[in-house]
C-alpha cells in the first residue's frame, strides 16, 4: 500500500477545500486535496445564481452593511444558527469577494445609468451611480433586505471554482482526483489522515497528515430526488460517524426546492414563478392560490414546497414512470420572454427533457437541495471529538445556516469558511507535533481491506447494493421529506433500521476489479443508511417546526424547549440508532429570537420557560 | 408502444487481466424524457454493475460525461435518446487515457494543460484586505467570462485531428484558455510571453484549422474566432522576432 505524507490532508476539492488548501499552501505548508472527480467538476461548479456579500455597490444594495447581512442570515436560520459564526461570516464575506477579484474571477460590474428590472412580473427602473462604475455589482435573491448577491453571468460557481483551482495550481497544491476517502485514520482522540481508494486502479492508499479537513460537500443523494451532483453521497460523513466520537450536527435540517424537473432533478430557477409562471395539478388546474390566497406561487421556497407536497398527497399529482409530479406552466409568458429572460430554463427543458416550454408544461416536484447539517465544528472549524480534524463548506455544521440557509449564502460560506478554517489550521500546526502510531494506520488499512474482500466474496451476504439504496431512498422520501409527522417518521426509522441490517449484508454481483463502481457503492451504503437514520431519528425527536424542519403535529416553533442543536453520534458500530445529544443553538445572542418575517408561524417563546 | 433501444457499449477493464476490449450490447425500453444519463444508470443498476462511466452534475455543467455517441463526441447527460436511432453506440473519448469502459482520465490531461499555459493571473499586485477592488468595465468582465465558460469536457480535443496525431498538441481548449488571460487586463503577461507558451507546432501553429473542435463544443465557445485571433497575434510576434535576429 502506498503511503503519502503531507502537513494538511483535505478531503474534497470543491470551493471550501481548495480555499483552505490555498491558505495552507500560502503559509508554506504542504497540502493535498482528494476528490472523486477532477477538482473543477466538483459540485461548486454547478451553482449559477451567486454568492452573498454586503459590498453595497449596486444602487439596490445601497444602505447594505455586514449588520444587515448578519440579521438576514439569523432570521433566515429561524434562530437556529450560531450567531457568533454568522457574524464572522457576514463580516468576512466582502473581503473574500475582493480577494477572488484579485485572483481572477470575472465578476459582473456596475454599469452606470438607467436600466430596468423585474419583480413579480412587473417592470421597474433603477439608475446606477457613476462613482460606482466598474465595482462588483449584485443581483436580487430571495430572503434578503438588499441586493447583495455577487455573480458571474449564469456561471458563478464555475468561474469561482476555476479561479480557485488556478490559484491552487499556482501555489503548488496537489489535487489527487479519482481518489475516494473511505475511512479516517484515528485512535479515538487524534486524527492522522485517511484511507482512500484509487478510482483508477482500486488500490488503497494511506494519506497521513497532522491536520485533516473534511470538505466533501452535501449528502443529498441519500434522497432519491436531489438537485445535487451524483457524487454528493455522504461517503465521508459515513466515515466520520464511524469514528464513534465525532458528532454530526442538525442532520434533520434538510432544504427542499420546489422546482426540480422530473426525471433528472435538475433545478429550474424560482425566477419562473417570480415572472408569473404558475403551478398546475393533474387536471391542469392552479392550486397555490387555494392555500396561499395572497402570495400564491410567490410564497417562499419552503412554503411552496409544502403545499405542492400536500396537493400531491390529496391525489392531485401527475403519475409518471419516475413517480408523481406537478406541472410548471410558463407558456403564457410568451416566446420572447422565455427565450430571453428565462433562457437558461428554456435550455434545460429542451436539452434535458425534450420539452418545449413555450408550448408544453414542465414536470416538476419538490426536490432535496441543501444539507444544513454536517460535521459539527466549533467556530474555528475544528471538529468536536477528534484533535487534528477540521471541516468546512456544505459538509460541515459550522452553523451559520441553522435550520434554513438563504440562497447565495452557501457559496459565500465555502470561501469564507475555507479561508478562516484554513488559517486556523495553519495556526494549529505552528505549535503542534504528533507522533504517528503506525499500528493505527496498518490496523485501519487492514480493516478496510477486509471489508473490501468480504464485499467482493459475499462473505456477509448477497444483498444487491442498488436495491438497498432504493429502500433507503424510498424510506426517506416517504417519511422524512417536506412534511414530517410522528407516525411517518416512526415508520421511516423502523424501515431504515431494517435497511441497515440489509446494508451490512451487501455482496457484489460482479467481479469488483479495479475502479468497480458497484464496489464503491457497496463500501458506503452502510454509512449512508446511518446518515439517513440520523436525519430521520433527529427529526422524530425534534417536536417543533423550525426553518425547513416541518412537523405537522408540532406546527409551532418552540423556542422554550428547542432552541438547540442536535448532535448525532454513532457510538458503537453495531448500534442500530444514533445517540442524540443537544447543545444550545448559539453561545450568545446579538439578536434575540423573533419573527423570521415569512410564512405564517406560531412561536412558543423562550420566555415562557420560567412559567412552565 | 415504447421503443426497444439497443446499446452497443465499449467494454474493457485494464485492471482485470482477463479483460479484452470488445463491444457489448444491452437492451432497454425507452421511457419519457430519457437521457443517456438515465439509460446508462439503469443498465448499470439492473443489468451489469461493473459498467464504468462518469457523471457528476448530470446537467451539462461539469463536463464529466463526454463520450463518443454514435461516432461523435458529446455530453451524455445532455443527450436524449429520442434524438437517437434505435441502435446507440457508445465508446470512450480518444486521446485521453482509458480508465475503464466509457471512463477516461481527463483530469491529468487538463491539469498538465493548465500548468503548461500557466492558467492563472500573472501580476505583481499583492492583495490588500482593506482596499476596495480595482474597477473593471462590465463589458470586459463579460468578454473574459465568455472564454472562461469551457468545462474541460475534452470533446474538442477528442475531435481534433492534430491532437490524435501528436500527444504534445495543446488543443483548442488550451488555446482558448490562454485567450481568456490575453483579454483579461489583470494579467500582465506580454505578447512575447504568450508566444513562448503557444508559438509553436504544439500550440497555435499545429492547428490545421478544420474546426472540428468548434462543431462539437457543447458550450458553443467561439473557438474559431479564438484560434484565428491568436494565430494572427502570434504571427505578428513571430515576424517581429525574425527581424530582431
Ligand atoms: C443546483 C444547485 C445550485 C446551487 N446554486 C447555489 C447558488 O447559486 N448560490 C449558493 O450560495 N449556493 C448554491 N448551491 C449550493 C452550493 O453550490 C454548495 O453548497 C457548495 O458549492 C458546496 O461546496 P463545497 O466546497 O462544500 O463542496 P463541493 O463543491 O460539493 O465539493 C465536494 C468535494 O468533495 C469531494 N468528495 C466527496 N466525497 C469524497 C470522498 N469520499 N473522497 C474524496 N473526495 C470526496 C468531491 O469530489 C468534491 O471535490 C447550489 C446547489 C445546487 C445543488
Ligand atoms: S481547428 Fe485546430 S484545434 Fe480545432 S480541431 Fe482542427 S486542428 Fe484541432
Ligand atoms: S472548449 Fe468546449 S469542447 Fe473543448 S473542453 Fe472546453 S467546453 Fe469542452
Ligand atoms: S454530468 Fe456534468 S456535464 Fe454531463
Amino acid at each position: 500500500m502506498q503511503t503519502i505524507y503531507k502537513d494538511v490532508l483535505i478531503i474534497g476539492a470543491g470551493l471550501a477545500g481548495e480555499r483552505a488548501a490555498a491558505e495552507a499552501a500560502g503559509a508554506g505548508l504542504s497540502a493535498v486535496c482528494l476528490s472523486i472527480v477532477p477538482a473543477r467538476r466538483s459540485h461548486s461548479a454547478a451553482a449559477m445564481g451567486g454568492m452573498q456579500a454586503a459590498l453595497a455597490n449596486s444602487i439596490m444594495g445601497e444602505g447594505d452593511s455586514t449588520d444587515v447581512h448578519f440579521s438576514d442570515t439569523v432570521k433566515g436560520s429561524d434562530w437556529g444558527c450560531d450567531q457568533e459564526v454568522a457574524r464572522l461570516f457576514a463580516d468576512t464575506a466582502p473581503v473574500e469577494m475582493r480577494r477572488l477579484c484579485d485572483w481572477g474571477v470575472p465578476w459582473n460590474r456596475v454599469v452606470p445609468g438607467k436600466s430596468k428590472y423585474f419583480k413579480g412580473g412587473k417592470q421597474f427602473d433603477k439608475e446606477e451611480k457613476e462613482e460606482k462604475r466598474g465595482l462588483i455589482t449584485a443581483r436580487n435573491f430571495g430572503g434578503t433586505a438588499k441586493w447583495r448577491t455577487c455573480y458571474v453571468s449564469d456561471g458563478t460557481g464555475h468561474s469561482v471554482l476555476y479561479t480557485m483551482d488556478n490559484r491552487c495550481a499556482q501555489l503548488g497544491v496537489e489535487v489527487h482526483d479519482k481518489v475516494e476517502a473511505i475511512a479516517l485514520i484515528q485512535d479515538g482522540e487524534t486524527c492522522y489522515g485517511a484511507i482512500a481508494r484509487s478510482l483508477r486502479t482500486g488500490e488503497l492508499v494511506a494519506y497521513i497528515a497532522k491536520a485533516t479537513m473534511v470538505a466533501s460537500g452535501g449528502f443529498g443523494k441519500i434522497y432519491k430526488a436531489s438537485t445535487n451532483a451524483v457524487i454528493c453521497d455522504g461517503g465521508v460523513h459515513g466515515a466520520v460517524l464511524d469514528t464513534g466520537v465525532v458528532p454530526l450536527g442538525n442532520m434533520e435540517a434538510v432544504q427542499f426546492h420546489p422546482t426540480g424537473i422530473v426525471p433528472t432533478d435538475i433545478l429550474v430557477t424560482e425566477g419562473c414563478r417570480g415572472d408569473g409562471g404558475t403551478l398546475l395539478d393533474v387536471n391542469e388546474e392552479r392550486f397555490m392560490h387555494i392555500y396561499e390566497p395572497e402570495k400564491a406561487e410567490l410564497a417562499s421556497r419552503d412554503v411552496v414546497a409544502r403545499w405542492m407536497t400536500h396537493h400531491m398527497r390529496e391525489g392531485k399529482g401527475v403519475p409518471s414512470p419516475y413517480g408523481e409530479h406537478l406541472w410548471l406552466d410558463i407558456r403564457h409568458l410568451g416566446e420572447k420572454h422565455i427565450t430571453g429572460k428565462l433562457r437558461e430554463v428554456y435550455e434545460i427543458c429542451t436539452s434535458f427533457l425534450g420539452v418545449d416550454p413555450i408550448h408544453q408544461l414542465i414536470p416538476v416536484r419538490p426536490t432535496q437541495h441543501y444539507s444544513m447539517g454536517g460535521v459539527r465544528t466549533n467556530k474555528d472549524g475544528a471538529a468536536y471529538g477528534l484533535k487534528g480534524l477540521f471541516s468546512a463548506g456544505e459538509s460541515a455544521c459550522w452553523d451559520m445556516h441553522g435550520f434554513n440557509r438563504l440562497g447565495g449564502n452557501s457559496l459565500a460560506e465555502t470561501v469564507v469558511a475555507g479561508g478562516i478554517v484554513g488559517h486556523k489550521i495553519v495556526e494549529f500546526l505552528e505549535n503542534y507535533e504528533c507522533s504517528i502510531p503506525t499500528a493505527v494506520i496498518s490496523r485501519t488499512a487492514a480493516k478496510q481491506q477486509q471489508r473490501i474482500d468480504d464485499i467482493i466474496s459475499g462473505a456477509n451476504g448477497k444483498e444487491n447494493v442498488y436495491r438497498v439504496r432504493e429502500a433507503m431512498q424510498d424510506a426517506l422520501d416517504k417519511g422524512a421529506h417536506v412534511f414530517r409527522t410522528e407516525e411517518g417518521l416512526t415508520k421511516c426509522v423502523e424501515t431504515l433500521q431494517e435497511t441497515l441490517q440489509r446494508a451490512r449484508k451487501v455482496g457484489l454481483q460482479t467481479d469488483g476489479y479495479g475502479a468497480s463502481p458497484e464496489l464503491s457503492a457497496a463500501l458506503k451504503i452502510e454509512g449512508q443508511v446511518k446518515l439517513a437514520l440520523c436525519v430521520a431519528y433527529g427529526a422524530l425527536q425534534r417536536k417543533e417546526s423550525r426553518g425547513s424542519h416541518n412537523r405537522e403535529d408540532y406546527p409551532a416553533r418552540n423556542d422554550r424547549d428547542w432552541l438547540t442543536r442536535t448532535l448525532a453520534y454513532w457510538k458503537n458500530p453495531d448500534d442500530d440508532l444514533p445517540t442524540l445529544e443537544y447543545e444550545d443553538a448559539t453561545p450568545s445572542y446579538e439578536i434575540p429570537p423573533g419573527d423570521r418575517g415569512y410564512g405564517k408561524m406560531q412561536i412558543i417563546s423562550a420566555d415562557s420557560k420560567e412559567e412552565s | 408502444m415504447a421503443r426497444q433501444l439497443k446499446f452497443n457499449i465499449f467494454r474493457f477493464n485494464p485492471q482485470n487481466p482477463e479483460s479484452i476490449p470488445h463491444m457489448e450490447s444491452y437492451i432497454l425500453e425507452e421511457t419519457d424524457s430519457m437521457t443517456l444519463f438515465i439509460a446508462l444508470n439503469r443498465i448499470r443498476e439492473e443489468q451489469d454493475g461493473s459498467l464504468q462511466f462518469d457523471f457528476c452534475c448530470r446537467a451539462g455543467i461539469c463536463g464529466s460525461c463526454a463520450m463518443v455517441i454514435n461516432g461523435r463526441p458529446g455530453l451524455a447527460c445532455h443527450t436524449k435518446t429520442k434524438d437517437l436511432p434505435l441502435e446507440i453506440t457508445l465508446t470512450p473519448l480518444p486521446v485521453f487515457k482509458l480508465v475503464g469502459d466509457l471512463s477516461v482520465d481527463t483530469g491529468t490531461w487538463f491539469r498538465s494543460m493548465y500548468n503548461k499555459v500557466e492558467s492563472w493571473i500573472h501580476t505583481d499586485k499583492v492583495f490588500d484586505a482593506n482596499a476596495i477592488e480595482d474597477p473593471m468595465e462590465n463589458d470586459i468582465a463579460e468578454d473574459v467570462y465568455e472564454l472562461d465558460r469551457c468545462i474541460e469536457c475534452g470533446c474538442c480535443v477528442a475531435a481534433c485531428g492534430t491532437a490524435r496525431l501528436r500527444d504534445d498538441f495543446m488543443g483548442a481548449a488550451a488555446l482558448n484558455r490562454l485567450g481568456r488571460f490575453v483579454v483579461d487586463p489583470r494579467d500582465k503577461r506580454t505578447d512575447k510571453q504568450y508566444f513562448d507558451v503557444i508559438g509553436s507546432d504544439e500550440g497555435i501553429f499545429g492547428c490545421m484549422g478544420l474546426l472540428a473542435c468548434e462543431d462539437v463544443c457543447p458550450k458553443n465557445l467561439p473557438l474559431m474566432n479564438q484560434l484565428s485571433y491568436l494565430r494572427r497575434k502570434m504571427g505578428i510576434v513571430a515576424i517581429k522576432q525574425m527581424f530582431k535576429k
